[in-house]
């Protein structure tokens, strides 16, 4: 049993080694770090993480992602509930076909979106806006929210919805008092997956906006190559980027290892 | 059983509109592009199927697109079995599941620009952790800007670093799943590991290990912004995988017909080798 547990321990290390690695240097002093090699920061400092907290292009950063993200996962949530209930209860004419058009959009590579989102974003006037960028993250967050939920929803019992219309609920009172607290679950996986896609997604993010809605990838990269290369800032920056995900992934800790399988299992 | 009912269609709906609006408008763009010549001033001239035979024929795709079916084959076979050996020796139960389940899911909630960045500071020659033990402390020649192979194990491990959790998690999944009775079958049946794992495990996580690869084939075939901020596609073409290559057409040289035409092929390919294993999936299922 000992032996068996090494394995994940040292995964776990692998891991963690390049992300221990960042945080390092996010407080060290530039000069230090390019004076040579510590494991450790010597000149303990947090002048880069006082950079990121008192300049407004790097904290609006933060903030646009933030808003453009809870954006997208409300939308995407919202308009895969009811098809999700759709497909796993009911069969129509071209239903698999459908099903199957929905995942293609998750094949789709963005580089090949990405100029042509650019022009359909621009024509209607939506460029630079929070909008733009949570409607363009639904291509691939919603096909993903329905294919969860689908896995989820076939899994209550269709006794359920028949007791209630027997009950006399109308379908939007059952959907919101009955069905929706018994797949729980189901949205808090669901709503985690399109978070986490469209927080980690930058390209379209970064084609999509100028000024007003920058995301924080966009001002990295800007201070990146005009600061010349100050790797501390670069590296708080990075840092301060992972704790939205580790908040959000220990609210969803327990149903973790099902949310994966897509209620699949 | 799920029964008939063509009004399922109306709570499909909001989906298709939204999906079908950035889905087929901007597909609709790339192909009017693919068969067109423009020389600016929102001119264009009739091309035909020109731009794909040039696309096709060229060597610059077929070099990309060999280097892109080679990492996405080297990943998955690294990827896949490392995956379920962590997932297998992983506790059922206890305190320590839910630490090492977010321990492990936190590289995928990095954003990609910042896993490119925060690697290369990690592979430095002389400031990076593993750059300066590699070059200082065991005397290896590693030097990702220079030597491709070294760009290529770089890029390899960070995709394994990134990714193989997706893996691990899904089996993971599979695993809890099995009922106790299974094992205890097997032990009074004397059954050896392998054979528990053959006949036991490996069935119950199926399912789960074709969706496992079908996600990691289609993310790993559509990778771009890694990589381009790691090594920017280099040193000269080595890691410049299809994704770069398209940007690289079509933002940096502007030649949209090209850059329409391959981006339609690329789609392709990554459509037709996902539908296999979709009816593979699905196949499943119905039994």
């Amino acid at each position: 049993m000992k032996k068996r547990s090494l394995i994940p321990i040292l995964y776990i290390a692998f891991l963690m080694l390049p992300i221990y690695w960042l945080v390092a240097m996010s407080f060290k002093t530039t000069n230090e770090i390019l004076s040579g090699f510590s494991l450790f920061p010597q000149t303990f400092t947090l002048e880069n993480y006082v950079t990121i907290f008192t300049d407004p292009t790097w904290y609006w950063g933060y903030i646009n992602s933030i808003i453009y993200v809870t954006l997208n996962t409300v939308l995407s949530v919202c308009v895969a509930l009811p098809a999700a209930y759709a497909f796993s209860r009911y069969r129509f004419l071209g239903d698999k076909q459908l099903f199957f058009w929905l995942l293609t959009n998750r094949m789709a590579p963005a580089a090949v979106f990405a100029l042509p989102f650019f022009q359909l974003y621009s024509s209607i006037g939506l460029f630079d806006t929070y909008l733009a960028v949570a409607l363009a993250h639904t291509l691939f967050n919603v096909p993903l929210a329905v294919w969860i939920l689908e896995g989820f929803m076939r899994g209550i019992p269709k006794e359920l919805d028949e007791t209630a219309y027997v009950d006399g609920y109308s379908f939007p009172r059952f959907f919101v008092t009955i069905f929706l607290p018994n797949i729980k679950a189901g949205v808090g996986v669901a709503a985690f997956f399109c978070f986490m896609f469209s927080w980690v997604e930058m390209l379209l993010a970064k084609t999509l906006t100028a000024v007003e809605a920058k995301p924080i990838a966009a001002v990295m990269t800007r201070t990146a190559s005009s600061a010349g290369y100050e790797l501390g800032l670069l590296a708080a920056a990075g840092t301060l980027t992972i704790i939205p995900g580790a908040i959000v992934i220990w609210f969803v800790r327990n149903y973790i290892a099902r949310g994966f399988a897509m209620g699949r299992v | 059983m799920r029964t008939e009912n063509q009004r399922a269609w109306f709570f499909v709906l909001p989906v298709l509109a939204l999906v079908a609006f950035n889905a087929l408008v901007p597909m609709m763009t790339v192909v009017n592009y693919s068969v067109q010549e423009t020389f600016g001033n929102n001119q264009f001239f009739w091309e035909g199927l020109g731009w794909f035979e040039q696309i096709l024929r060229s060597d610059r795709f077929q070099a990309a697109l060999g280097r892109q079916f080679l990492f996405t084959f080297l990943i998955l076979i690294i990827e896949v079995p490392l995956g379920i050996i962590v997932a297998l020796s992983m506790p059922r139960k206890g305190f320590w599941v839910p630490v090492c389940l977010v321990l492990m899911a936190l590289p995928m909630l990095i954003p990609w620009n910042v896993v490119g960045s925060m690697w290369n500071i990690f592979t430095l020659p002389k400031i990076g952790l593993l750059g300066y033990f590699l070059n200082d402390v065991l005397g290896i020649n590693y030097d990702m800007t220079q030597q491709p192979i070294s760009a290529w194990i770089t890029v390899i491990v960070m995709d394994v670093w990134h990714w193989t959790s997706l893996v691990v998690l899904l089996c993971y999944a599979g695993l809890v799943s099995i009922p106790d009775a299974y094992y205890q079958a097997a032990k009074i049946d004397g059954a050896s590991p392998w054979s528990v794992f053959r006949y036991i495990q490996l069935p119950k996580m199926k399912t789960v290990l074709t969706i496992a690869v079908l996600l990691r084939f289609m993310d790993s075939f559509n990778i771009y912004t890694e990589p381009f901020v790691l090594t920017g596609g280099g040193p000269g073409n080595s890691t410049t995988l299809l994704s770069i290559d398209l940007v690289k057409i079509a933002l940096g040289q502007f030649d949209l017909g090209p850059a329409a035409a391959m981006s339609l092929i690329y789609f392709a390919i990554t459509l037709l080798v996902s539908w296999v294993f979709y009816t593979l999936m699905t196949k499943d299922d119905a039994q």
